[in-house]
């Protein structure tokens, strides 16, 4: 700890933390030459099409592939009984959700299907259009089975089970109970119920999920490129399912186009495609369509969530209360499981705010949709909308404004470390300084003056705020003590070459949110390279240390820490040989833009490039007894605390045009704390694309399903995302509060912008329709459901 | 027109990216799977393959439009023009692109190809437009990263830079 004092990674010369350095990819991107998973040919290269369950519940009685196997250049065709043979079933469960069960999950679907899209038979082709032909001429009979749609109705005696050996349709249940709601209640001037609904959406990357994979039986070697954010994970499950040596699997996972937590878990058609290449013994391409990626990949945030606040009349919160209930789909999905959004609901709901009163349930139910699971920003903009949509709902009844009941109510700065009523500790969190800067930003009084103004001409004009906590910088609390093959640890390897050149190989990936640059830059600084030395090498699993990838928001704070603890490990190592060569005392040498200099005065010695060409080409004119080192690895995991949680705010001005149901964005800020900003101008993009993700859940993306499990909107036509014409302007702020368990201080800053956008915007329609009498709690917030709010239609 | 089957496979000659280029495909494959499959220029990106998200856009004869609407057999005789195409041989990024990595328009970077195909074309035709018109513009490309601010930046960016250079010029 001395030194790390001493030689503090935010007091480097010539750093470039806290810079926007363009990312040194993105001439590749711009010009057209990435390696993105379908890009990829191999040699006698195949694509498998599936053909899947057009059913959301269904039994499959026959199977016909015959005619199949004899269409142009078909390859193989596979049922989920010969599947089987190679490729193990599995349950998504973890052990540190108590109780959480589902049953077991084929790569395709053996004896039923469970929802419509599940994987059923493979069709391996010379092409993927000759693999859908024969897909047409397979011949299955199918046996309906009842259908379990409706959460509500999913635990009631005369719902059928999904998975008859469960039991019943419940996955999984957690209640909690801290400190005494029901005193509190009895002692309030207010209790406010309500209701609020987030429906199912989905992340709908750019780039649909791909994988593929070669297996050369020569040596034994599965070789898979996969679009995936956890290419250790990948690793590790293969090989498990295929029963093969983890060390035989390499996974390479190059250029990723758009993730959001959608490819950090694992699928049934990624699982077959990969037993498929083990099988043939030749390279197997799967690369989803649009509709198969939209019944196919995960989707999230389907809860319906019953609240209660308690409240004085002086605006005192006096308790919260949540009843959660969620569908997940037939299937808890593996490894990570499809309790963890509950769970964070549970965990979170509330934790910004004074109060010890809290009592929570999740209850998680299965049923025959999509499976659900974790997406960008797990739960967080569940809660973060209860929770700011209860302050609202309590200042509304007292004639508070939401402002200052936030002002009353959020846990003080200089109160941290704290922990939150679920039990959870937050090391520094600065609710009150975000918020006050917030309130600058947005110049809030004016605004208030501006609604008042607008009122009286007619036009209706709502501010919302929304405070949230935010969990990254996962340790092992989060997947590792439950069971999962996720590494909490990440690790950079950093080399120097002949030349003065530094290659990093580093555990994180880049899925484009900038993790190369990050790394390179906390590298660079940490050695005292200029950015041009720098190669960042990631996503390859024969060559990067093991780490855990890319999500949680961690790549920054977990991979950059590690990058900068192996930058300086090396800088020691570097400085120690020059010492030799210069006959200096190597405390007295460091190295600024690769050139060995005197630590006192910044005088040049030598280049860095001459360290490297004696350690590498001219050692004999070291000393006999000497031995240079070149090549350092560090480890970091954040130890002292769970997750490193951080906090922001949200705060929308918007105007509701009451004839249509139409919102116009007039001002967006937000404040996020992401403890030491590395680059800003990334961390900014971050924050905002991140509020656009999370505003088209709350305003126009939802997962439409007919009674019988039939997904109604499965095309990019039918399900809508945010356009530029409609998002805001987005101006971002920051309040840097560094966390302590690492050197560099960094948090993450992925999930702030979704996590807290659907309550900001709710916040602020219901501000505007206040007056009407109108009030949205069912998300998306649609122009239907706003005129439905106000007695329009 | 002689009528086609649907095996036939189809001698499809054109210029792409400036060089005179022959492929072969069936009458069915889209101009998209040929780009990539068949000429291995892999810029072209597929992102819903029904015509929303802009991702595939390429030029033929010199307009913007989705690849993935049209069949390959369609660019006979045509010149096709993709990302690829953008910085020439001489690998020297276009201003446009070049303000794509200044204004940090591009987070991993799928659909940038299809915005640099349609934008490219679009300053040609309004070398001057306002904000809300190149927002306009953009309603035919999703990107999922970012909030679209560093596109619209980097695009409002570059006319500027080029009326400045034109008014200079005068």
């Amino acid at each position: 700890m001395a030194d790390m004092i001493k030689d503090h990674v935010l007091d480097r010369p010539n750093s470039y933390i806290g810079r926007s350095v363009p990312r040194p990819n993105a001439k590749r991107l711009l010009s057209g030459r990435g390696t993105f998973t379908d890009d990829i040919k191999l040699p006698r290269m195949t694509h498998v099409a599936f053909l899947r369950s057009t059913y959301a519940h269904a039994e499959i009685v026959s199977i016909d592939v015959s005619a199949a196997k004899e269409s142009d250049g078909v390859v193989a065709v596979v049922t989920g009984v010969e599947m089987a043979e190679v490729c193990s079933p599995w349950v998504g469960v973890l052990s540190h959700l108590e109780g959480l069960k589902s049953a077991p999950q084929h790569a395709l679907a053996v004896k039923k299907a469970s929802w419509q899209g599940e994987p059923v038979v493979a069709v391996v082709a010379n092409s993927r259009a000759e693999a859908e032909d024969a897909i047409e001429l397979i011949d299955i009979e199918w046996k309906e089975l009842p259908v379990v749609t409706d959460m509500e109705t999913a635990l009631d005696d005369a719902t059928p089970l999904i998975h008859p050996e469960l039991g019943d349709n419940l996955a999984w249940r957690r209640d909690l109970d801290v400190g005494d709601v029901d005193n509190a209640y009895a002692k309030a001037d207010h209790v406010i119920e309500e209701t609020y609904i987030s429906n199912r959406h989905t992340g709908v990357c750019l780039e649909t999920r791909g994988i593929l994979a070669d297996y050369n039986p020569g040596e034994d070697q599965l070789t898979i490129y996969h679009s995936t954010q956890a290419p250790h994970m990948m690793q590790s499950l293969f090989a498990k399912h295929l029963d093969i040596d983890e060390q035989k699997v390499r996974v390479i996972c190059k250029d990723v186009g758009g993730s959001y937590g959608i490819k950090v878990h694992s699928y049934p058609d990624e699982y077959a495609t990969v037993a498929l290449a083990y099988m043939l013994k030749r390279p197997v391409k799967f690369t989803a369509d649009r509709l198969e990626s939209f019944t196919s990949d995960i989707h999230a945030r389907d809860h319906r969530i019953k609240t209660k606040i308690a409240v004085s009349n002086e605006g005192e919160i006096q308790a919260f209360e949540i009843d959660d209930l969620t569908g997940i789909g037939p299937y808890s999905v593996y490894p990570r499981t499809s309790g963890i959004e509950a769970n964070q609901v549970v965990n979170l709901t509330g934790g910004q705010y004074l109060n010890p009163n809290y009592r929570a349930r999740a209850t998680v139910v299965l049923q025959n949709k999509s499976p659900m699971c974790q997406y960008r920003a797990v739960g967080h903009p569940i809660l973060t909308m209860i929770t700011e949509g209860m302050v609202d709902d309590a200042a509304r009844k007292i004639g508070m404004d939401p402002l200052e009941i936030r002002r009353k109510n959020l846990v003080p700065d200089d109160a941290y470390p704290y922990t939150a009523p679920s039990g959870l500790p937050f090391e520094n969190l600065s609710h009150q300084a975000s918020l006050e800067k917030l309130v600058k930003m947005l110049d809030y009084d004016g605004l208030r003056k501006d609604q008042a103004a607008a009122r009286e001409q007619g036009i209706y004009r709502g501010i919302g705020l929304a405070t949230f906590i935010e969990v990254t910088n996962p340790g092992p609390a989060f997947y590792g003590v439950g069971g999962a093959p996720i590494s909490a640890q990440d690790g950079a390897t950093m080399r120097l070459d002949a030349k003065g050149n530094v290659i990093v190989e580093i555990g994180v990936t880049e899925q484009g949110q900038g993790a190369e640059a990050v790394v390179a830059q906390c590298a660079a600084t940490a050695l005292g390279v200029t950015m041009d030395k720098i190669k960042v090498i990631a996503g390859d699993t024969d060559i990067t240390p093991y780490g855990g990838g890319t999500w949680g928001s961690r790549a920054a704070g977990i991979g950059g820490e590690a990058a900068v603890q192996a930058g300086k490990a090396l800088r020691q190592n570097v400085v120690e040989v020059a010492g030799i060569m210069l006959q200096s005392d190597p405390a007295t040498l460091d190295i600024r833009d690769n050139q060995i200099v005197d630590i006192a005065d910044g005088n040049e010695r030598m280049e860095l490039s001459e360290v490297g060409r004696v350690c590498y080409y001219r050692p004999d004119t070291l000393p006999k007894d000497y031995q240079s080192e070149l090549v350092v690895t560090r480890h970091y995991v954040p130890k002292q605390f769970p997750f490193a949680f951080t906090n922001g705010v949200q705060g929308c001005y918007l105007e509701v045009d009451t004839n249509t149901g139409f919102i116009e964005f007039i001002k967006y800020c937000v404040v996020e704390d992401c403890g030491t900003v590395i680059n800003p101008q990334l961390v900014d993009e971050q924050v905002r694309g991140g509020v656009i993700q999370g505003l088209g859940g709350a305003l126009y993306e939802e997962c439409l399903y007919s009674p019988e499990g039939q997904l109604l909107n499965a095309t990019m036509a039918d399900y809508l995302v945010p356009m530029a014409a409609e998002m805001p302007d987005i101006e971002v702020g920051h309040v840097e509060s560094p966390t302590l368990d690492s050197e560099l201080g960094a948090k993450g800053a992925g999930e702030a912008g979704t996590g807290g956008a659907p309550a900001a915007v709710m916040n602020a329609i219901n501000d505007a329709l206040d007056p009407l009498g109108g009030k949205v709690t069912v998300q998306p917030f649609t122009p239907e459901r706003i005129l439905q709010a106000i007695g329009k239609i | 027109m002689p009528k086609l089957s649907q095996e036939a496979v189809q001698k499809i000659n054109f210029t792409l990216n400036g060089e005179a280029e022959t492929g072969m495909a069936e009458p069915r494959m889209l101009l998209s799977d040929f780009l990539r499959n068949v000429m291995g220029v892999t810029g072209c990106h597929v992102g819903c393959e029904h015509g929303v998200c802009g991702a595939c856009t390429v030029q033929i004869d010199g307009k913007a439009q989705r690849s993935c609407l049209t069949l390959a057999v369609q660019v006979d005789g045509r010149r096709v023009d993709t990302v690829e195409s953008l910085a020439g041989r001489e690998n020297e990024l276009t201003d446009l692109q070049q303000n794509f990595k200044t204004h940090h328009g591009l987070q991993c970077g799928y659909c940038t190809p299809g915005i640099l195909m349609s934008a490219t074309e679009y300053l040609q035709q309004n070398p001057d437009p306002s904000e809300a018109e190149v927002r306009d513009m953009l309603s035919g490309h999703l990107c999922r990263c970012t909030g679209y601010a560093g596109i619209v930046n980097a695009i409002m960016a570059t006319a500027k830079e080029r009326q400045e250079k034109s008014s200079a010029a005068e």
